[in-house]
């Protein structure tokens, strides 16, 4: 790991004072540490931010949930409103890791986490995402198993953070401060794909930082859920996940969002899916079409079609879960 | 490597495959190797020293037990009575050290703290084939707080050459995979060691490569040596044969032959026929492999993370042309070896130079990604025909196997297939592949995993075909007497009468149950002394160099020790793991514990001897006339007359009085097996491609077992690693680059608490009267053999599909249950 200067703040504007000449931000420091134990970020200095309390701090109000970015996903998954009125943001974040990761990691820290491709994670290698000196997605001709199976065309990551999943399917906000101010970006266009920016995989800028996140209030009759399935059950990366929002009138379903995490490199909504569960009633046989639905389209790569097959496994169990006509799975991993 | 390590290896491998065409069958007169060694050396006990007759307790108490006689030397102990007769043998004793452990008290070689000591940071190669052109040090060596650099000459563990001409000379090592080590260095800290490491510079002329082993089977493949070339072992096995045919990459065959195959399958009702393929997995030890070496002109003190004190000494000796008397290595904690960790290595050679260059003590611990590439267990790909009369009795055996030990050797995989059942007709070939890949290495039972996997599949798959219980086909083949009666004990116990047809659960969720047979073999180190000691005041110690990688050693010990002398095994004091202490076998091969106690015995008893004949006149009495009898030193003529150990000890003239004792040789030749049978429960999800495992039966034996408690402990981190291996663990390499992929714990994925299923173990004794304790190792045969056999037979159970594939991953799953469509695969 390489030297570097570490300063404490306080307040946000202290915070954003010191995020200059490639200064990174530290909240809850699970990704950044082990991005500099591999090498793979090389800061000169570390700001600080847990102690920011006005950063801190889960309200739940009529218009919505106020989300501070340092509020840990350990809080996140124990809070009775979020359990209530939010129960995917809640299982997503009480799913991630484990509980001695949940009780350092940030929700800010989580949406912003960088990805866990093998190839962008191994000193070993050279590639696109990391800048100069490669144009290569190793991924594409080389060991995907784990990659993307829609999206891939450019850089076959996955999306790495799982509470980003039901946020975009509950459409969340999230409020980006600077110097300059406030602006408030839809989490829809908060993450980036390849296509425009192989660097960043989010809207944030140089000297930004994530002040808050707000989640509007479920309109009556909203049901919603989030698994995601793997290898392990411990401490494992998802290779398949959902989020599923229904807003219910008795038993058809008026509104749907179904949004996959580790399909394509940013959360993507399935249209195709909600058009299936518009309007229809839940059960079986409209969850397993609505997740047929979502893999239209999908172009995996040479190993990992099984993919395909997870990701309708995944939404068409997650939509019953969430209609309340299922448990939840003991299949699903975390 | 020193040609003394190298012998016991050599026969390790050779005894997991034995030439003999007489396989496992229990009680039959059939020296193993390490016998044969033994008496040219050694002559038998009835030979060279006087004896005396002794009645044994023979046999498996569920079968009633009988007597057996045998010639016991006279300074040998009278036989031990079954466990249940005894105070301490037999009964559940908690690990002696389990609190040092558990508080952080145990201080492991990665936690050694010296004076002056250095950091020490291997340079490793980044390039998986290729030949160094220079290597610069000068940036390193120029930064402040580097102490010593040194540029590795000759690289531990590597494949070599039979003609060593085929080869250009240079004055650095061709680099055969990436991760191989080149150069460390020494410094102050380990960020500055780190930082210089970094500075120095390498530069190389790449050659062509290949990692996939199908590539490199391929007749054009990129060759990883330009010729023949053949693989040591370590003392706890690994390497492969040597001076057999070499194509390519292609090191092979081993050909073994017994009777005509031909003629077995053309007189068979039933055949079966497969092809079986099992991956890469590395040993991952939490404790990373590590040295710390403080050379000093009088004496080299190694500090060392090692499943054999005495192998380590050994090679520092031979490779630093050292009087043994000058080498000493201590291992008081050990964090988990699995085969891997014998003799000095790359990493303690390079930090000996260091320490030598430095004048001061250099610690040296890989990190986790070095840990992956420096060893593991080959993959293999095996190709097993079976055939059957109709009631069952095996007419013909053949494996053909092929396995990669990346630039090593040791792939055999015919083990199982040789030992578990009788067959008139046998014929198994096994080939190395070499990759360019770190090197294999002895791993938990070496080559049965991957063996069993296959075979114990095919014999369910016969079972099958036979319209046969695969527990009654079991019980017509396999001449086991333990393993009978460990069958009987998991029909007893488990679900498996309500075992249903293959494949009939409706729903995506479908549940089976399976069961797996292991067989291993009785190997005894005659390098296994100790001494014992007693103190006037009454403390008793036991020294030995043997050491103990986590499996309970020094507990096993202090029962020994305890039950001689009628003290509680916490009262003994237990000093091993330092090789200025009597000699002590390296643990491999599950040898530990057989070798290791009887020779603890033995000395614990001639202590007693001594301390009875010198504190009898005091007591007004003789010797002869003392006895221990429940925990008390009483005269045999007056039970009145009773007194504790230190009442005894406080009678001794001089201040303290010590047995020194080698082990003797088995009472008898007899070929010995040991084995087990687990049984598992399963659930498959068809929809997720996820096995889960609900339940583990494991039946087991190990001779007498000396501490339950420690045996089960083994029991179930074998079978926990068997789960591993068979869902989860899996080395990836990416063909085109030819760099491991997952050197981590994040992808290389092992089991977790949540996939730890319900175990349950049962312990067969098994009395066989081979010496003063009948005490057997159980690392080997503990569930790692088995288990990915008996999940593959269980899911052939719930599914009706066969997985001939590990691990057992969605991605497999789902494959082998036609999940994944041709155009998703595209």
């Amino acid at each position: 790991m390489n030297k570097f200067a570490f300063v404490d703040c306080t307040t946000v504007d202290q915070a954003l004072a010191e995020l200059k000449d490639g200064a990174v931000i530290k909240a809850g420091g699970i990704d950044l540490l082990d991005l500099m134990k591999d090498g793979i970020v090389t800061p000169p200095k570390l700001v600080n931010i847990r102690n920011v309390s006005s950063l801190r701090g889960i309200t739940a109000s009529k218009d919505g949930l106020h989300l501070g970015p340092l509020a840990t996903l350990s809080e996140l998954a124990a809070h009775p409103e979020i359990q209530r009125d939010y129960s995917a943001l809640a299982d997503a974040a009480g799913h991630a890791a484990t509980p001695q990761i949940r009780n350092m990691a940030t929700l800010g820290g989580n949406l912003t986490q960088r990805p866990r491709c093998w190839y962008f994670r191994s000193s070993d290698f050279d590639c696109k995402k990391k800048g100069a000196g490669s144009d290569e997605c190793h991924a594409h001709e080389g060991e995907n198993q784990y990659h993307a199976v829609m999206n891939n065309s450019t850089c076959a990551m996955v999306h790495p953070s799982s509470t980003a999943v039901p946020l975009l399917a509950m459409n969340a906000q999230v409020e980006i401060t600077s110097k300059r101010g406030k602006r408030s970006v839809p989490i829809s266009e908060f993450y980036v794909p390849p296509e425009k920016s192989l660097i960043n995989e989010t809207v944030l800028q140089t000297g930004e930082i994530i002040t808050g996140i707000f989640v509007p209030a479920p309109e009556s009759g909203t049901r919603s859920a989030y698994q995601k399935y793997g290898e392990k059950e411990s401490f494992d990366w998802p290779l398949a996940d959902a989020g599923i929002v229904l807003v219910m009138e008795g038993e058809r379903c008026r509104k749907a969002a179904v949004v996959m995490g580790v399909a394509a490199p940013t959360p993507i909504r399935s249209q195709a899916a909600e058009a299936v569960l518009t309007g229809a009633t839940i059960n079986e046989a409209t969850a397993r079409a609505a997740a047929k639905a979502a893999m239209q389209g999908a172009t995996p790569l040479s190993q990992n079609g099984f993919k395909v097959q997870l990701f309708q496994t995944a939404i068409y169990r997650t939509i019953l879960l969430a209609a309340g006509q299922m448990q939840r799975d003991p299949s699903a991993i975390g | 490597m020193a040609p003394e390590i190298v012998l016991a290896a050599q026969e390790q491998q050779q005894s997991t495959q034995p030439k003999s065409v007489k396989k496992g069958v229990e009680g039959e007169a059939k020296p193993t190797r390490e016998a044969e060694k033994k008496d040219e050396q050694t002559p038998t006990a009835a030979k060279s020293t006087a004896t005396r007759t002794e009645t044994f307790v023979f046999g498996i108490p569920q079968n009633g037990l009988t007597k057996k006689e045998r010639q016991v030397p006279l300074d040998e102990p009278p036989p031990l009575a079954q466990n249940s007769e005894l105070k301490y043998i037999g009964k559940p004793t908690p690990r002696y050290d389990g609190m040092a452990k558990a508080t952080g008290r145990g201080k492991y070689t990665a936690d050694i703290q010296l004076p002056g000591m250095l950091y020490a940071r291997m340079v490793d190669a980044t390039i998986p084939h290729g030949r160094i052109t220079s290597v610069d040090t000068s940036a390193a060596e120029a930064l402040p707080g580097v102490k010593a650099i040194h540029v590795i000459e000759h690289t531990f563990g590597i494949a070599a050459l039979r003609d060593p001409k085929q080869e250009a000379p240079s004055k650095y090592p061709v680099i055969r995979y990436a991760g191989q080590p080149i150069a460390a260095v020494a410094a102050t800290s380990p960020q500055i060691a780190s930082d210089a490491a970094a500075l120095i510079k390498v530069t190389y002329d790449r050659m062509p490569f290949v990692v996939d082993k199908q590539d490199a089977r391929a007749p054009d493949a990129p060759t990883v040596f330009p010729g023949p070339a053949d693989a040591e072992g370590s003392a706890g096995g690994g390497g492969g044969p040597k001076n057999v045919p070499q194509v390519g990459n292609v090191h092979g065959p081993e050909r073994k032959k017994v009777g005509d195959v031909d003629k077995g399958f053309s007189e068979a009702d039933a055949v079966v026929e497969g092809e079986y393929f099992t991956q890469v997995q590395t040993h991952s030890a939490l404790e990373t492999h590590g040295f710390v070496v403080d050379w000093k002109p009088e004496e080299v003190t190694v500090y060392a993370s090692t499943q054999g004190t005495a192998s380590v000494r050994d090679e520092f000796a031979e490779v630093f042309k050292l009087p043994k008397s000058q080498v000493r290595v201590i291992t008081e904690f050990m964090g988990g070896g699995f085969g891997a960790k014998f003799g000095a290595g790359n990493e303690g050679v390079v930090a000996a130079h260091l320490s030598r260059k430095a004048k001061l003590p250099v610690k040296l611990m890989l990190d986790r990604k070095q840990e992956h590439i420096v060893c593991n267990r080959p993959d293999s790909h095996q190709k097993l025909k079976i055939g059957a009369k109709k009631d069952g009795t095996l007419t013909a055996i053949s494996l053909t196997s092929y396995g990669t030990a990346g630039v090593g050797t040791g792939a055999g995989t015919a083990g199982p297939a040789t030992n578990l059942y009788k067959c008139p007709n046998l014929l198994t070939e096994e080939y190395d592949v070499f990759i360019n890949a770190g090197p294999g290495a002895a791993f938990r039972a070496p080559g049965h995993p991957q063996g069993c996997f296959a075979f114990e599949q095919a014999i369910d798959e016969l079972a099958v075909k036979l319209d046969m219980d695969p527990m009654d086909l079991r019980d017509k083949i396999d001449e086991s007497p333990t393993r009978r009666v460990e069958r009987k004990i998991i029909r007893e116990r488990t679900n498996w009468k309500t075992r249903k047809a293959a494949g009939v659960d409706t729903g995506p969720v479908k549940r089976g149950m399976g069961i797996a047979q292991s067989v291993w073999y009785r190997f005894i180190n005659m390098d296994s002394s100790c001494e014992v000691r007693v103190s006037r005041d009454g403390s008793v110690e036991i020294m030995s160099s043997v050491q103990d990688l986590g499996t309970g050693t020094k507990t096993l010990l202090a029962i020994v020790v305890a039950e001689e002398f009628g003290i509680s095994p916490a009262d003994v004091v237990i000093r091993i793991g330092d090789t200025r202490y009597p000699i002590g076998p390296n643990s491999g091969g599950s040898v530990t514990a057989g070798s290791i106690t009887p020779a603890v015995r033995n000395a614990s008893y001639q202590a007693r001897q001594k301390l009875f004949a010198a504190a009898a006149p005091k007591l007004s009495t003789t010797a002869d006339n003392l006895e221990m009898r429940g925990g008390k030193v009483v005269f045999k003529n007056d039970e009145s007359k009773s007194y504790s150990l230190k009442q005894i000890a406080a009678k001794m003239p001089t201040s303290e009085i010590s047995a020194r004792v080698t082990r003797g040789p088995e009472y008898a030749k007899e070929r010995i097996t040991y084995g087990g049978v687990d049984y598992v429960e399963l659930a498959v999800d068809t929809e997720t491609g996820r096995v889960h495992i609900e339940k583990v039966f494991g039946a087991h034996d190990c001779g007498r077992p000396i501490n339950p408690l420690g045996v089960i402990s083994q029991i179930n981190g074998g079978i926990l690693q068997g789960i591993s291996y068979a869902l989860f663990e899996d080395r990836v390499m990416d063909r085109k680059q030819g760099y491991m992929l997952n050197a981590n714990l994040e992808n290389y994925k092992i089991i977790g608490a949540r996939e730890v299923p319900e175990i349950e173990i049962e312990l067969v004794e098994n009395y066989i009267a081979q010496s003063s304790t009948d005490a057997a190792g159980i690392g080997e045969s503990a569930g790692i053999i088995t288990l990915a056999a008996a999940i593959g037979n269980a899911f052939y159970n719930a599914t009706g599909v066969r997985m001939r594939k590990i691990p057992m991953t969605p991605a497999n799953v789902l494959a082998a249950l036609g999940r994944v469509s041709q155009e998703e695969t595209a």
